[in-house]
């Protein structure tokens, strides 16, 4: 997919492709500008207006008799509205992003509750302390007649997750649910999010820069950056046995509980270039410590085939070669 | 010998309500905090949010005047300066003996500024002539990583590791006695974050740089950190030298904190737990010790009398009634 910006086109997603299974875990994973929040709401077409799906398709329930074509759907037509927060939940970094301010929790879930299959005014407000007491939220009866700033933010994330649940998805994203909140709180949400995505068996991708986060969460983990897939790998071989150097540089870079005082870490030189600026070949090559002259700087290593693990790198594929 | 001592300091916020703005209530953002910081020492004050560790930072900075305790500063060997009473004209002469790095590199460089004026500001200000400043300039922005083009460009063309750079040679200008740093890492990415943290750790090698490194990530404080202080509720629970508040904390919140860090590996995914409820509120924090709602090993005492630090080894400080118990050291 591209933006159109006034400084030119910048493709901001290139061949990305991911699945996502009922009951199992995706973290995609990379730095600012990696591309993997606009991979989600690429997927969910609520793309700023000046961004376009160049190539490529998002198949809701693929290969059965109900698959859907989201990227076919008009953004803003009834069909594609009744995906987002339908079949799909969305959970947001700033769960203030999701919340009004004006109206209490208990209208806001009941708004979502009945928008998608509306079973009265009772039954919805049954409902909604139904899911909110299934998100932890202690004395749901009361709670529900709260207004969002009376909440501390950790109870404000239940509440975001409780309405995306609202309408019972099978897909769940949480574009960085935990970065926000105080580490305490954020092992609460993430034993939480696991919870729920085991009992409903959600399809849950959880997007994050945190490699904590993601060896606690993902069965399976895309390592992005600069708008590709870079690596994609089920999470114990990631860690065990990264492939590409960037994510081996990264796996390195995390400060570690256990170091020794005053342990210097390994870093990856330079930084991450403006997405306007991509440098040709690989695009990570100007920073990788592996790199071989003539080659990665010229050409661009194949996309790793979906649904395989792998690595979008020269060196990997002399191996297999 | 002490750059820096700190005793009884506390910041009370009133809490008032009514036409005639009658103080119901107080906020206690920072109560009865005790530590010092030794020349060439780092010590990081880490807590959850509300915990008062930017409060205490900011008393210390004098951006905020204290309701009580004292806050004694070296300038210079040999002579102790209380800041906590000082008037803004007798604090002006000592200012820049303890500079601040920021947060956000994005926000903390004024956008219309030249990197080469930014960073010599603090020496103008201070009336350094020209040449002075000229050869200073190039030696900051040497000791920083930064090429010396970098001086006459803006910070936009800087991505937010650089302009951390930008900052951190600003606050070292005028050699500093103390150097406050309040979450110097943590808007940053991580392959950033790592670079910009083995520069502090060159920084603190070569220039004997004693610090206040206030942060919440347990993982940054344990690579920069000589000792580390851990706030509740506006008190120090526990302090203690790095290895041994990682290796055998001797509080229950010092414990949790570290059980809830998501650990980068797959095969430790059941050993991360969460401490059950939430971080308590300072306008109302519970009565004894204020992490006894959520603690597992609170007893009677707890809820009643407040605990105060104690040492349970040497140099290791904590405030629970139960820090010698062998439940706790397990």
């Amino acid at each position: 997919m591209e933006f159109h910006q006034h400084t030119g086109i910048v493709r901001a997603l290139d061949s990305v492709s991911l699945d996502l299974y009922p009951g199992r875990v995706l973290v995609v994973v990379g730095e600012s500008g990696c591309g993997k929040s606009v991979t989600a709401r690429a997927m969910l077409r609520i793309l700023d207006r000046n961004g376009s799906i160049t190539a490529g398709e998002v198949i809701l329930d693929p290969a059965t008799p109900q698959q859907l074509n989201l990227t076919a759907l008009p953004p803003e037509g009834s069909r594609i509205r009744s995906v987002r927060g339908g079949r799909i939940g969305l959970i947001f970094q700033e769960p203030m992003a999701a919340l009004s301010m004006q109206y209490t929790v208990g209208n806001q879930m009941m708004e979502a509750i009945r928008a998608h299959r509306d079973p009265g005014k009772a039954a919805a407000r049954e409902r909604a302390i139904a899911l909110l007491h299934e998100v932890g939220i202690p004395r749901p009866e009361t709670r529900i007649d709260a207004y969002p700033f009376q909440l501390s933010g950790g109870l404000r994330q239940r509440v975001g997750i409780a309405l995306a649940l609202a309408a019972d998805p099978d897909v769940l994203i949480a574009d960085e649910p935990t970065t926000a909140l105080d580490v305490t709180t954020q092992a609460q949400i993430l034993a939480l999010l696991r919870r729920l995505q085991r009992d409903r068996r959600i399809a849950l991708m959880l997007i994050t820069h945190d490699m904590g986060v993601i060896a606690q969460m993902a069965d399976d983990v895309a390592v992005m950056y600069l708008g590709r897939i870079i690596e994609f790998a089920p999470v114990r071989d990631l860690f065990r046995w990264p492939r590409h150097p960037y994510t081996r540089a990264l796996l390195r870079s995390v400060p570690d509980l256990d170091a020794a005082p005053r342990q210097r870490l390994a870093t990856i030189g330079g930084a991450v270039p403006q997405p306007g600026a991509r440098p040709p070949g690989c695009p990570f090559h100007p920073r990788c410590p592996e790199v071989i002259p003539g080659r990665c700087d010229i050409s661009v290593p194949a996309p790793v085939p979906p649904g395989e693990a792998g690595a979008a790198c020269f060196l990997v594929e002399d191996v297999a070669a | 010998m002490n750059v820096l001592e700190v005793s009884g300091l506390s910041k009370h916020y009133p809490i008032v309500a009514g036409m005639m703005r009658r103080e119901i209530g107080r906020v206690r953002a920072a109560d009865d905090v005790n530590f010092a910081i030794e020349s060439g020492e780092t010590l990081a004050l880490v807590g959850e949010s509300g915990c008062g560790k930017t409060t205490v930072a900011r008393c210390i900075l004098r951006a905020i005047r204290p309701t009580s305790g004292a806050i004694r500063f070296a300038p210079e060997d040999g002579r102790m300066v209380d800041l906590a009473p000082l008037s803004r004209g007798a604090l002006r002469p000592l200012r820049r003996h303890i500079q601040l790095i920021f947060q956000d590199p994005y926000a903390s460089l004024n956008p219309r500024m030249m990197v080469g004026d930014i960073v010599t500001e603090p020496l103008l200000v201070n009336g350094v002539p020209g040449p002075e400043r000229e050869a200073r300039l190039l030696e900051l922005l040497d000791l920083v990583g930064l090429p010396a083009v970098a001086r006459t460009r803006f910070p936009h063309a800087f991505s937010g590791g650089q302009r951390q750079r930008i900052g951190i040679a600003r606050a070292l200008a005028l050699n500093p006695r103390l150097i406050v740093a309040d979450e110097p890492v943590s808007a940053l990415d991580v392959s950033v974050q790592a670079q910009i943290i083995n520069l502090l750790l060159d920084l603190q090698d070569r220039l004997g740089l004693s610090m206040l490194f206030v942060a919440h990530d347990l993982g940054v404080v344990r690579h920069v950190s000589d000792r580390v202080a851990v706030m509740y509720v506006g008190r120090i629970v526990e302090v203690a030298p790095t290895i041994a508040l990682y290796a055998t904390p001797r509080h229950p919140y010092t414990r949790a904190l570290l059980a809830a860090v998501p650990k980068a590996d797959p095969e430790s995914r059941d050993t991360v737990t969460a401490p059950r409820g939430e971080v308590a509120d300072p306008a109302n924090p519970p009565s004894g010790c204020a992490f006894h709602p959520r603690c597992p090993f609170a007893i009677d005492r707890c809820r009643v009398d407040r605990p105060e630090l104690f040492e349970v080894a040497p140099g290791h400080l904590s405030s629970c009634f139960r820090a010698n118990e062998p439940a706790l050291l397990a």
